[in-house]
């Protein structure tokens, strides 16, 4: 099957969409598909072979921030180039909401388009120009997938419609089989993303590290992931600062030996997730995880059967568990058994499988994808201002 | 009585600036909504890609309703999504053929050149106005009363290139 990925998303910027599309691209042609990826990418970015670059992001303020996007002629002109070179049977749109190369694409393109919903932006409010522009681009998806529940969930309210479920995928057996790391074992909690993102909740996990300390002296934090180290240990007493680590940016073999090395996998994001694929990733190297209530996760750790759930930005009540928990090695390896049967419908071999059914559904009888011959200005003009 | 007079006629100089920067006010004002309309009468006129269309669209709307503190952030938003979006000539020659898009373009264009014109004076005003206040005599004495004390709109106004030259 000859299949088109858009990445909205920078591929030099490192970033949850941006690696499911690798996977999910890079799995495709392990089976023998024809894949080719279109993502925007600075010109002297190393792309590897099948992805093709919409030119550079450029910076717009938009939502409230700035944002990367592709839009206007240039990349429109791009994205209607590969379409007709690729002559792809399916096009897979991922994030088609965000004002970028994805619902370029669906303006561009005609044939079977599939759209996978990551995250839903909730909308201050109704913006009912913005909606019509959306909707008419976004008819001509044929199937829509949401990466969980709560994503379909949002994608109904905010756009009506249906979606399948079909969850972003984890190559459970890469992290089930890394080789733990001494130096990262022994009463060792963890913590992986953005240092300075609050809504990852270090500040939390920070706040009730000093009662975890209290109760085991013994246990280091180690944290993986960019920002600035010294704002981040700031809240906590000096002589406590030292049972801190920060590893910096880990590359994925140490995350997978990272986890796999943990007593407990910390996750206190206090909101702004809507999968939690890290916790899917610690779960898949059988590390026993301790998660912020939020809806993904509760999700993702099965309502808590997978994995401890603690109310959301509650610093108390994670210390009370993470104590709890450090000191039942019985309990942690429960935990840690229970997740590894759980994670494996997170594998790609079942989530490449279900996306792959999703195309053969829409393909089924349906010409190739083609891009859109340019109606005549005055048509479309005409329509509009009718 | 020499004084009172030269004291008098102050207040009535200040009192023409104050005023002047009204007008100027006034007019900036309605250059920036002019600006902000045809921007989002474009955005939703289907001419430009669905993402142009929204980011425009918002920035448009931002810029409409924003209060009086952010409004400086806000409309240099716009500005800098016009100049994005109206990047390439192309784009500008695009809006151009499409049926009443000509008296579009031109209108933008116009809009786009006349905010920075209009802020220049507006700000020019309020220059003098601030020179004059902050003279002793006129602290002193109070003459300005209870005028605020005028401000001037900082804000990128800095046009689409393609839009600018075209519509000259």
């Amino acid at each position: 099957m000859r299949i088109g990925i858009v990445c909205p998303y920078s591929w030099d910027v490192p970033g949850g969409v941006q690696f499911h599309v690798r996977d999910l691209a890079e799995y495709f042609i392990g089976l023998g598909h024809d894949v080719s990826v279109l993502a925007p990418a600075d010109d002297d970015t190393p792309l590897p072979p099948y992805v093709v670059s919409a030119g550079r992001a450029v910076p717009v303020p938009y939502n409230g921030s700035v944002a990367r996007l592709n839009f206007g002629f240039l990349s429109a002109a791009r994205v209607r180039r590969w379409l007709h070179d690729g002559a792809f049977d399916v096009v897979h749109i991922h994030e088609p909401t965000s004002p970028s190369l994805g619902l370029l694409t669906c303006w561009a393109a005609q044939g079977p388009m599939v759209a996978t919903f990551h995250t839903s932006n909730p909308r201050s409010r109704a913006m009912i120009a913005a909606y019509s522009i959306l909707q008419a681009a976004l008819e001509k998806i044929s199937a829509r997938i949401a990466v969980s529940e709560y994503a379909r969930r949002t994608l109904v309210e905010h756009l009506g419609g249906d979606a399948v479920v079909i969850p972003n995928g984890v190559d459970v057996d890469f992290f089930a089989k890394a080789e733990p790391r001494p130096e990262w074992q022994g009463d060792t909690i963890g913590f992986i993303g953005r240092i300075d993102e609050p809504r990852k909740g270090l500040p939390v996990l920070m706040k009730a590290l000093p009662k975890i300390l209290a109760a085991r002296p013994g246990t280091r934090l180690l944290v993986a992931g960019r920002g600035d180290e010294e704002a981040a240990v700031e809240s906590l007493p000096a002589e406590l600062r030292s049972r801190v680590e920060f590893l910096g940016m880990v590359s994925d073999e140490d995350k997978a030996r990272f986890l796999r090395s943990l007593d407990l996998y910390v996750a206190p994001n206090t909101g702004g997730e809507s999968f939690g694929i890290i916790l899917v990733e610690a779960l898949s190297a059988g590390a026993p995880v301790l998660a912020s209530d939020l809806d993904a996760f509760a999700q993702v750790l099965d309502q808590g059967a997978a994995g401890e759930l603690f109310a959301n930005e509650d610093a108390d009540a994670l210390a009370e568990a993470a104590v709890r928990l450090l000191a039942d090695p019985e309990r942690r390896a429960e935990l840690s058994e229970r997740g590894s049967v759980h994670v494996r419908r997170f594998d790609w071999s079942t989530v490449g499988a279900d996306i792959l059914s999703v195309y053969e559904t829409v393909t089924a009888g349906a010409a190739a994808v083609a891009a859109v011959e340019r109606p005549g200005l005055r048509a479309r003009f005409g329509l509009a201002r009718d | 009585m020499v004084i009172g007079l030269y004291l008098s006629w102050t207040a009535g100089r200040l009192d023409r600036l104050h005023s002047r920067i009204d007008a100027a006010r006034a007019a900036l004002d309605a250059q920036l909504l002019r600006r902000a309309s045809v921007a989002q009468e474009l955005a939703t006129s289907g001419v430009l890609d669905p993402a142009a269309s929204i980011v425009l669209y918002e920035a448009a709307h931002a810029a409409r309703q924003a209060e009086e503190e952010q409004r400086e952030v806000a409309e240099s938003e716009l500005s800098q999504a016009l100049r994005v979006v109206f990047e390439e000539p192309q784009q500008v020659e695009e809006v151009r053929e499409a049926p009443g898009g000509e008296a579009a373009a031109s209108e933008l264009g116009e809009a786009v050149r006349r905010v920075p014109m209009a802020r220049r004076f507006h700000n020019d005003a309020v220059g003098a106005a601030r020179r004059l206040r902050e003279h002793r005599k006129v602290r002193w004495f109070r003459l300005a009363g209870h005028a605020p004390f005028p401000m001037a709109f900082e804000m990128d106004d800095e046009p689409p290139t393609a839009l600018a030259d075209r519509a000259a």
